[in-house]
């Protein structure tokens, strides 16, 4: 199948300078699993558009580097 | 990944199995622990944050507060709601059981509102009963039940496996003895013995596509694809009331829930953009979402939840609900567009079509004691048929399940798990990494709930259904073909099979009931009028013999309370139960 790929405004972003590294708190608990750890960096951040924009990613971090945002095709 | 060998797999026991770490199924699990059954609790997603209430819940609509309301009107209630069509004596349970499931989450730190002389402060929102409860803390809900799960006593007879997703539940001689699934994060195929299968897997939310287009951005969670529906259907269960489909009035483009519930006892109510109400009654039934869809049809939509004049304070009150518990985002939906409930009614729609007991009465039958019509199988919560059940009706039948789910399982054989079933659970799993390059999940799970839309939405016809069933069938084809890489993928790949399957459910249900029943949940453009000669019944579908789709019809129950001003067409007269013989009556 040809294929192609493109970008994707996706709606939790995750603060690189204040997410802990290794934490996986976010990650965790997410329902869609939609969060993942960077390898490269050790930071959380969202590696699938796939989000209820429900919030306990953002509620469990212990330094406010998650922020929910609205989809894009919603907001 | 690399698809691994049927053989190389992890294989799991229990006495008892849950599927679904949600609201019913946690509560399936505690009440289990305590009748000394080694319990497994598999959840897809985290138990932490799952199932419907994945961040928590602003109240409950259904409790039956002695002193408050009575079981009796509450089940005469719901049978009206839902045109008499109902087992009485499974909603009988929630009425009667739902205050001592109260005291039972108070124990464990549940807040509910109290008036000033202590007593619950129950609002009414029902036609007549008042059983709607707000919880003040309610977003704490899912750490109180945590906390509950990994108490000491708990925790040695519960083993909670997370991101383990199952597919099937096994099947030995007609009964559930297990289930097969796999860890959605390392790919890792599972097997199950169990001495008895809880399904408590939720709603099927992913099932029409939501007008914004996103996947994602379902009324229910969208983890909830109809897992449950599926893994019940091709067990040999049966099915009932798919036809009457969910179908909920909510914030434009946010999709969740505009909480007329939240914002009635402040003042708030739902207009049209004359600004007039529109609604006979506040309570969600078929017949309030029909006249909520015929005034967003007319030249008087769209329409609003007005609460631009309520004083300030009583916004602020309002908002320091509706944006901190079920949905908390709702708020940063509202601010993203400038929009302030001072200033500006939030306007109205309503939702993509979904199966569900919980709000509507689409789901596995399962009678008084949660049990399906396969032995070993109990379902409960959204995806089990006990209509308008909500929360507390998902916890009291998560707690009959785990009674008797535990009973069966003391006295089940065990026997050697079935592996032709096991080597097609793998098949489905698996396949779409042997074409990686096939279309991707998304595309194809977009299409499949775009035909959801064009063909099964109300009101519905037979020609629609039919080009809906015809699409349904054709999917399979782009099902089998779709590519992934990734267990994550597999995941989603899995559901689309699921949603596919809750699809050609809705489709047959639909045009085997010929009439129109239930308000806009069975509007039937071709066949306006109710036939209660022919369907004053219930409509079920079970998995045939030869694999195809098999329609029957149940008798309604006769009731054991009466209903005042409903005649029953069929002129079966009520049996009253006998004192004692229902299981959760009052004393």
């Amino acid at each position: 199948m040809a294929q192609a790929t493109h970008r994707i405004d996706v709606p939790v972003s995750v603060d690189q300078s204040k997410c802990i590294d290794g934490c996986t708190l976010c990650v965790d608990v997410c329902p869609l699993d939609s969060l993942a750890i960077d390898p490269e960096t050790n930071k959380a951040y969202m590696h699938v558009d796939e989000c209820w924009y429900c919030g306990p990613c953002a509620a469990r971090c212990p330094v406010d580097a998650v922020t929910v945002n609205i989809p894009y095709l919603l907001r | 990944m690399q698809i691994p060998p049927l053989s190389e797999r992890r294989e799991l026991f229990c006495d008892v199995l849950v599927i679904g770490g949600g609201t019913a199924g946690t509560m399936a699990a505690l009440t289990a622990a305590q009748h000394d059954v080694d319990v497994l609790l598999l959840e897809k997603a985290n138990v932490r944050h799952s199932g419907a209430l994945a961040m928590g819940m602003d109240g409950v609509n259904n409790a039956v507060i002695p002193g408050k309301a009575s079981p009796e009107a509450y089940v005469a209630d719901i049978t009206t709601a839902n045109d008499g069509i109902v087992n009485q004596r499974t909603v009988y349970q929630t009425a009667t059981r739902g205050f001592a499931m109260v005291q039972r989450l108070e124990s464990y730190g549940v807040k509910f509102e109290k008036d000033e002389h202590d007593e619950y402060a129950v609002r009414r929102v029902h036609r007549s009963g008042s059983y709607v409860l707000p919880m003040p803390e309610g977003k704490d809900v899912k750490k109180v039940l945590y906390r509950q799960l990994r108490a000491r006593k708990v925790r040695s007879k519960v083993t909670i496996e997370n991101r383990v997703m199952p597919v099937r539940v096994l099947t030995v001689n007609g009964r559930a003895v297990g289930a097969v699934g796999f860890n959605s994060r390392t790919g890792e195929f599972v097997t199950i013995s169990a001495g008895a299968v809880i399904l408590a897997a939720g709603a099927c939310g992913r099932l029409g596509l939501p007008s914004s287009g996103y996947l994602y951005g379902t009324y229910e969670n969208p983890t909830n694809a109809g897992d449950g529906y599926a893994m019940a259907y091709h067990a040999g269960a049966e099915l009932s009331g798919i036809e009457c489909f969910q179908i909920n009035p909510l914030i434009k483009d946010y999709n969740g829930p505009a909480c007329a519930y939240v914002a009635n006892p402040f003042g708030g109510y739902q207009v049209n953009a004359d600004g007039n109400r529109f609604v006979d009654c506040d309570y969600w039934s078929g017949q309030m979402m029909a006249e909520v869809k015929a005034e967003l049809d007319s030249a008087r939509g769209p329409i609003y939840l007005k609460l631009s004049h309520l004083p300030d304070a009583t916004i602020s009150e309002i908002e320091g609900i509706l944006h901190t518990t079920e949905r908390p985002t709702r708020g940063t939906f509202h601010a993203g567009r400038g929009h302030d409930y001072r200033e500006r009614d939030i306007e109205m729609h309503i939702s993509e079509v979904g199966l569900c007991s919980g709000h509507s009465a689409s789901g596995v039958w399962v009678d008084e004691t949660a049990a399906t019509t396969v032995p070993g199988l109990y379902a409960a919560g959204d995806m089990a048929l006990v209509p308008h059940n909500y929360m507390i009706g998902a916890f009291v039948y998560g707690d009959i399940a785990g009674e008797h789910a535990s009973e069966f399982a003391h006295g089940a054989v065990r026997e050697p798990l079935p592996e032709d079933q096991i080597a097609s659970a793998h098949e489905l799993i698996y396949r779409p990494l042997s074409h990686a390059d096939g279309p991707p999940q998304q595309q194809v799970e977009y299409k499949l709930r775009r035909f959801v839309n064009d063909y099964m939405q109300p009101p519905k016809t037979e020609r629609y259904l039919s080009l809906g069933l015809e699409s349904f069938e054709r999917m399979r084809g782009d099902i089998a073909a779709m590519g992934a890489r990734t267990p994550h993928e597999l995941m989603r790949c899995a559901e689309v099979t699921f949603i596919r399957d809750c699809a050609e459910m809705a489709a047959r249900a639909s045009l085997a009931r010929t009439e129109s029943r239930w308000g806009l949940y069975h509007q039937r453009a071709d066949l306006p009028l109710s036939d209660d000669a022919r369907w004053f019944c219930h409509l079920n579908l079970k998995k045939g013999r030869s694999g195809e789709m098999e329609m029957l019809t149940r008798p309604v129950a006769p009731y054991i309370v009466p209903v005042p001003g409903f005649d029953r067409p069929d002129g079966v007269e009520n049996e009253p139960a006998t004192p004692g013989e229902l299981a959760g009556a009052w004393a």
